[in-house]
């Protein structure tokens, strides 16, 4: 069985393209900001203010970034550990993302919170009532699991390339050896690390959902309920796969490949039973505590229920069940941006629309400061992942030869 | 093979005995949160807003006890500042504002921090900065604190507030309860500047016997309610008044703890470190049976 024989390699395009340039300016407009923030204060450059303590800082940057990088577990956990060979192509990309994505999920708590030089604390002072205290803990822990993960690529890339200039030549040996030892190491305990990655990515999920539950009726009664664990929990899982086919489309899109048209198609299949137990138990939650009766008004609150239900879920789950929309990569890609935005959107609600303090004065609407910076940490994400896949052999690129077993985690190629 | 099955599995049953052993030492550690204390002793403040003349006293002083910017004294007694209802803030750990109500004429009501027995804030605290200490008071330690006003996001009263102008060391700012002058036997600077007698300094307990008493001997001047007796699991401020104030002043609040269902959650997700251990069992039992299964799908 020689069909569609594929290797991670460097890919070999030019960096800079128009829209790469346009990518770099919202970056740059971000870091302008970024930096008034950390000379003027938060309050500056953000609306945030003690009635609304919490913006898109916390909500899309920390909330929705860190749901949308689900793909890094989800993939692994298809990947490695149900071993199932042909999606091995999309595991290095989906790795890269969700340690570009919890890198910056980091930032942005570094970003948001007051006296972010604290921001060690957590390590060394708990609290295990905190919901917080637990995302802290394990976002922590995941984005080292996640480098450490990324690490045998590293080591792929440069072992026995180690070429310093000049005096620090003398130091390739010794990197190289370094590189061989670590490579080693690193595939025998691998397993490990991936089935942590997992477990502290359903930690920190559901604690994600269980940040809310605490600020009791002061979030609307169509997202407040007990089980917002849970429901953080389905909808990371459930746009994982979306969020890699999306990625995937573009990526080859952007360097002129062939999009892996097979092996997106049959990953999508999991994706229509995955959003309809996120579905159903949103469903079933709002008619369980009746909350339905909030959708007869209709106000700003109910229109964004609607939209984030109706656009984010209903609509591509219904795609996502079509044979044609699955083998079709337009198709593949609409109903992947969809799930994309319904859970941005449902990040979006819970921080923000939900929230609703007893003596607000006016509503928080996000400042074109956080607005600036949220993009610009979107824009500085597309560019590394451009860098990286130039430098790393991350993306798979088609080949001649028979032997392309992929280095990485666990090795099943006989020795 | 890099490695053999039997490796695995030796390996993986090492994490497991470790992560068990790990399990079995950290509940005191992990439980090992922010100091909350609930005294039996603990004191409260009964304040009787139809006792209050809207002096703002109260404000002056608590700026002074508290090093914040004080106007002048004369300043206090302008009444343009009831125009709007205001909020406790940086500056102003506690404010008096004056609430008209057609049916009963108008009120003023002193706010600030009510000092829960069960306190959102100090269950949702990240580093576990905030506490409540035996004399009842919710105090915090800004040396710990990061800043990421999840305080603010947990409180049912609105009362944290942050130095949001403030590039380097913003504090979270709310009412103290005088900690540092109860500590030394005063009594706090609102209750003791109060001309009127509006605020009662004392035992919690003692402080709902006195307005039941109250209410009971003069029926007619008090609405038959002691707010902070139950909301959220009871709060250290009491007020009487001559209206219902959930709901106007006061948001309307259960009399469940405000962090019980968030703590449930976070222990049931936690309990003994189980749900995390056994989840990783699992993975760790699939990642192994499926190794085998795709061995020998390799040999075909």
């Amino acid at each position: 069985m020689i069909k569609h024989l594929h290797k991670p390699a460097p890919i070999t395009k030019k960096y800079f393209t128009p829209g790469v340039i346009l990518i770099s300016l919202i970056a740059l407009n971000g870091l302008v900001f970024l930096l008034g923030r950390f000379i003027f204060g938060i309050g500056a450059v953000t609306n945030l203010n003690d009635q609304y303590p919490w913006g898109i800082w916390i909500g899309l940057d920390v909330g929705a970034g860190g749901a949308l990088a689900a793909g890094g577990f989800t993939t692994a956990a298809l990947g490695h550990i149900m071993h199932r060979d042909k999606y091995e192509t999309i595991i290095r990309p989906a790795l890269l993302t969700a340690m570009l994505g919890y890198t910056f999920v980091a930032v942005g708590v570094f970003t948001d919170i007051g006296r972010w030089y604290n921001i060690w604390h957590p390590l060394i002072m708990w609290n295990g009532n905190s919901a917080l205290f637990e995302v802290g803990i394990c976002v922590m822990f995941y984005l080292t699991v996640l480098y450490i993960e990324f690490l045998p690529i590293v080591t792929e890339r440069f072992m026995g390339k180690v070429n310093l200039p000049g005096i620090l030549s003398r130091l390739n040996k010794p990197i190289d050896r370094l590189l061989h030892t670590l490579d080693r190491g690193l595939d025998r305990t691998m397993f490990i690390f991936i089935i942590a990655g997992v477990v502290l990515s359903c930690l920190h999920q559901s604690s994600l959902g269980t940040l809310m539950v605490v600020s009791g009726p002061k979030m609307h009664p169509l997202w407040q309920t007990p089980v917002l664990p849970l429901l953080f929990l389905l909808s990371a899982i459930a746009v994982g796969f979306p969020m890699v086919i999306m990625e995937s489309l573009t990526a080859s899109h952007s360097f002129g490949l062939k999009p892996e048209k097979e092996v997106l198609t049959s990953l999508s299949k999991f994706v229509a039973p995955l959003l309809s137990i996120y579905l159903l138990g949103k469903i079933s939650d709002m008619f369980i505590r009746k909350t339905f009766v909030y959708l007869y008004e209709f106000n700003t609150i109910s229109i964004l229920f609607g939209i984030e239900v109706i656009i984010g879920v209903i609509i591509p789950l219904r795609m996502f069940l079509s044979k044609a929309v699955r083998e079709s990569t337009t198709g593949l890609y609409i109903a992947s941006m969809l799930v994309i935005f319904g859970v941005l959107m449902n990040r979006f609600n819970n921080f923000v629309t939900a929230y609703n303090p007893p003596y607000a004065l006016e509503p928080y609407v996000p400042s074109i400061g956080e607005i600036s910076v949220t993009l610009g940490f979107v824009a500085i994400e597309i560019l590394l992942y451009r860098l990286f896949v130039k430098i790393f052999p991350v993306i798979s690129l088609p080949v001649e030869k028979v032997n392309f077993k992929t280095k990485y985690a666990i090795r099943r190629n006989s020795k | 093979m890099a490695q053999n099955r039997r490796d695995f599995l030796k390996t993986l049953a090492t994490i497991g005995v470790s992560t068990g052993a790990i399990s079995a030492v950290t509940p005191q550690v992990a439980k090992a949160g922010p100091t909350n204390i609930l005294s039996d002793n603990r004191m409260g403040v009964l304040v009787d807003a139809t006792v209050c003349i809207g002096c703002r006293k109260c404000e002056w002083a608590c700026q002074g006890a508290h090093d914040k910017v004080q106007q002048d004294f004369i300043e206090y007694e302008n009444n343009d500042v009831f125009k709007k209802a205001r909020r406790p803030d940086t500056n102003n750990l506690t404010v008096v504002n004056k609430y008209d109500s057609e049916l009963l004429g108008s009120e003023t009501i002193k706010l600030q921090c009510m000092h829960c027995d069960h306190p959102a804030c100090v269950s949702a605290c990240i580093v576990g900065a905030l506490s409540k200490e035996e004399n009842g008071s919710v105090i915090w330690d800004t040396d710990k604190c990061i800043g990421c006003r999840y305080c603010m996001v947990a409180c049912p009263f609105q009362v944290p507030a942050l130095e949001y102008y403030k590039a380097l060391d913003p504090k979270i700012v709310k009412c103290d309860f005088c900690f540092e002058r109860t500590k030394e036997g005063n009594l706090p600077a609102c209750v003791e500047i109060c001309p009127v007698e509006a605020l009662t300094y004392g035992k919690r307990e003692d402080l709902l016997i006195e307005a039941k008493k109250r209410i009971k001997n003069h029926s007619e001047k008090y609405f038959n309610y002691i707010y902070g007796e139950h909301e959220v699991g009871g709060t250290a401020w009491l007020y009487l008044s001559d209206k219902e104030l959930a709901g106007e002043v006061f948001p309307k609040l259960g009399n469940d703890p405000a962090p019980g269902v968030s703590e449930s959650i976070q222990h049931g997700l936690f309990a003994y470190f189980v749900p995390p251990v056994a989840l990783y069992a699992l993975l760790g039992g699939i990642m192994w049976l499926s190794k085998d299964k795709d061995k020998s799908e390799e040999k075909l």
